[in-house]
C-alpha cells in the first residue's frame, strides 16, 4: 500500500487499470485506465483510487461550515465570497436577525466576515449559505488566516486533534472554515503564534507524525514564554 | 524571401549548431508567483515566458458566463522590450489571434464542465522573444494550469517544425523563422496525441508536411517529459521534508 510513501501525481498520469481498481475523486476513466485529472497525492482506499489535490479552489459541499466575506448587500440578501468559483447567496430568511425588505445594509455590509453553513448547491453550482445553525455569527474582531483549502483536514487533525492541541497551548478562540479560511481571536502576540503554527502545518502537511512535532513545538514555545 | 545566410551548413548543422531534429534548450520552473493561483516561468532558447493562472473564479462581465461550463480566457501579451525594435504595447491583431487559438486549445483539455459560470484566466507574458513564442506560451500555460490545481485531461505540450533551406527541421530559431520557407506550430495532448493547435505559415508539400508533423509531435513528447519533471521537482522536495 501507499501508506509508507505518499506519491505525487500530475494530471494525465495513469494510476491503474479500471478492472482491479475503482475511480475515486479527482480521477477519470479512459480506455480502461484510471487517470489523474489534477495535481495531488495518490490515496488508495479499499479499491478506490483517489487524488487528494495539493492546490486549488474550495469545492463547496452541502453542510460544510465556511467563513465568508460579504461582497455586496442586495435587497433580499447578500452575496458572500466563500472562496468558491462563484459567490454564494445569503437570504434574509437565513440570518438570525429580522431584516426588513431593503434594509440589509443595516446588518451586513461589504467587507464583513461571517460564519456560515453551505445550505444548498444547484446543478449550475449556484450556492446558498445559511447562518441559522449553532454558533454561527458575524465576526467583529479577530483575524482571518487564509490557507489552501485542501490542507484544512490536516489543520483540524484527526477528530480535531490538531486544533485542540493549539487551543491547549495558546489562549485563543479559533474556527476553521472548510473553505481554507481560519478565524483566530486572541491577544495580538497569540494570533501571531497561531499564524506561525498554521504556516508550519501547511508547509509540512504531507509529512508523517506532524501532530507530535507540532506538540513539541508548542511545548517549547510555552517554556520560552515562562522563562 | 531569399537571403545570403546559409541556414544549414555543409555538415548538416544549423546556425546555432543544432542538428535537424534537435530542440533548443528548455528550462521550466513551476510556481514562481505568490499572488497567482498557479504560475510558470519558461526559458526556451532565447524565449522567456511568464504565465500566471487565476481561477476558476466568477466570469465578469456576466454575459460571458456559460451556465454549463467554465470559459477559458488566455491572454497573450508581448512586452515592449521583448523584440529588437520596441513593440508597441497593447493587444494587436497578432496577439489577439494567438490569445484566441491558445484559449481554444486549453478549453479542449481543461475539465470546464466542473465549473459552470466561472472563468479560468491565463495570462501569458512574453518577456523575451526569439521565434516560437506561441508554443512556448502554451507549454508554460500547461504547467501553470497544473500548478493551479485545475482539473484537466492532460498537460498540453507545443512545439514547432518548419522548413529551412529546403529541409524540414524541428523548432525554428529566430533567423530560421525569418528567412526560412515555412513554420508549423503544433500543440498536442501528449497522452492521446490529439491535436490542440495547428497553424501553418509558408508552403509545404504533403510529404514535407507529414515529415514536419512527425518531427513536431516527437518534439512535443520530449517537452511533455520536461514539463512533468518541472511539476514534480516543485512538489517532491516538500514530501521528503524530514
Amino acid at each position: 500500500m501507499h501508506d509508507e510513501k505518499r506519491e505525487i501525481v500530475f494530471p494525465s498520469q495513469i494510476l491503474g487499470d479500471a478492472k482491479s481498481n475503482k475511480a475515486g475523486k479527482g480521477t477519470f476513466i479512459e480506455n480502461g485506465n484510471i487517470i489523474s485529472e489534477r495535481l495531488g497525492i495518490l490515496n488508495k482506499n479499499s479499491n478506490y483510487l483517489n487524488v487528494i489535490p495539493l492546490k486549488g479552489r474550495y469545492e463547496p459541499v452541502v453542510g460544510d461550515f465556511v467563513i465568508g466575506i460579504v461582497e455586496e448587500a442586495l435587497s433580499a440578501g447578500w452575496l458572500v465570497d466563500i472562496n468558491a468559483p462563484s459567490p454564494a447567496f445569503l437570504h434574509t430568511e437565513e440570518v438570525p436577525w429580522n431584516v426588513d425588505f431593503g434594509a440589509t445594509e443595516k446588518y451586513l455590509n461589504s467587507g464583513d466576515s461571517l460564519m456560515a453553513k453551505v445550505l444548498k448547491i444547484d446543478e449550475q453550482k449556484k450556492m446558498q449559505v445559511t447562518m441559522k445553525d449553532r454558533n454561527l455569527f458575524k465576526m467583529n474582531d479577530g483575524n482571518i488566516i487564509e490557507v489552501e483549502p485542501s490542507k484544512v483536514p490536516r489543520i483540524i487533525g484527526k477528530k480535531g486533534s490538531m486544533i485542540s492541541l493549539i487551543k491547549k497551548y495558546i489562549r485563543c478562540r479559533i474556527f476553521v472554515g472548510q473553505n481554507g479560511r481560519i478565524w483566530v481571536d486572541a491577544k495580538p502576540e497569540n494570533i501571531e503564534r497561531v499564524k506561525q503554527i498554521i504556516d508550519k502545518i501547511e508547509s509540512e502537511a504531507i509529512t508523517f507524525g506532524l501532530t507530535n512535532r507540532i506538540e513539541e513545538l508548542l511545548k517549547k514555545d510555552v517554556r520560552n514564554v515562562q522563562e | 524571401m531569399k537571403s545570403d545566410i546559409n541556414l544549414i551548413d555543409d555538415n548538416g548543422k544549423r546556425l546555432d549548431g543544432r542538428g535537424i531534429d534537435d530542440l533548443r534548450n528548455i528550462k521550466i520552473e513551476a510556481g514562481v508567483l505568490h499572488r497567482a493561483n498557479g504560475s510558470c516561468y519558461l526559458e526556451w532558447g532565447g524565449n522567456k515566458v511568464l504565465v500566471a493562472v487565476y481561477g476558476p473564479r466568477e466570469a465578469i462581465p456576466r454575459h460571458t458566463q456559460n451556465s454549463l461550463r467554465a470559459i477559458v480566457n488566455a491572454k497573450y501579451n508581448m512586452a515592449a522590450f521583448s523584440v529588437e525594435d520596441r513593440k508597441r504595447p497593447g493587444p494587436d491583431r497578432r496577439s489577439k489571434e494567438i490569445s484566441k487559438v491558445i484559449s481554444e486549445a486549453l478549453e479542449k483539455i481543461i475539465l470546464t464542465e466542473q465549473f459552470p459560470r466561472a472563468s479560468i484566466d491565463v495570462n501569458i507574458e512574453v518577456l523575451d522573444a526569439e521565434a516560437g513564442t506561441r508554443c512556448a506560451g502554451l507549454t508554460a500555460a500547461g504547467v501553470a494550469l497544473a500548478d493551479a490545481g485545475i482539473p484537466m485531461k492532460d498537460i498540453p505540450a507545443a512545439c514547432a517544425a518548419g522548413k529551412i533551406a529546403g529541409k524540414v527541421v524541428l523548432d525554428l530559431g529566430k533567423e530560421e523563422d525569418n528567412y526560412g520557407d515555412a513554420d508549423l506550430p503544433v500543440a498536442i495532448s501528449p497522452r492521446t496525441d490529439e491535436i490542440l493547435l495547428l497553424q501553418m505559415d509558408g508552403h509545404l508539400t504533403l510529404d514535407e508536411f507529414n515529415q514536419a508533423m512527425d518531427y513536431a509531435i516527437k518534439g512535443c513528447h520530449i517537452i511533455s517529459e520536461i514539463q512533468k519533471k518541472a511539476i514534480l521537482e516543485k512538489y517532491q522536495p516538500k514530501m521528503e521534508g524530514q
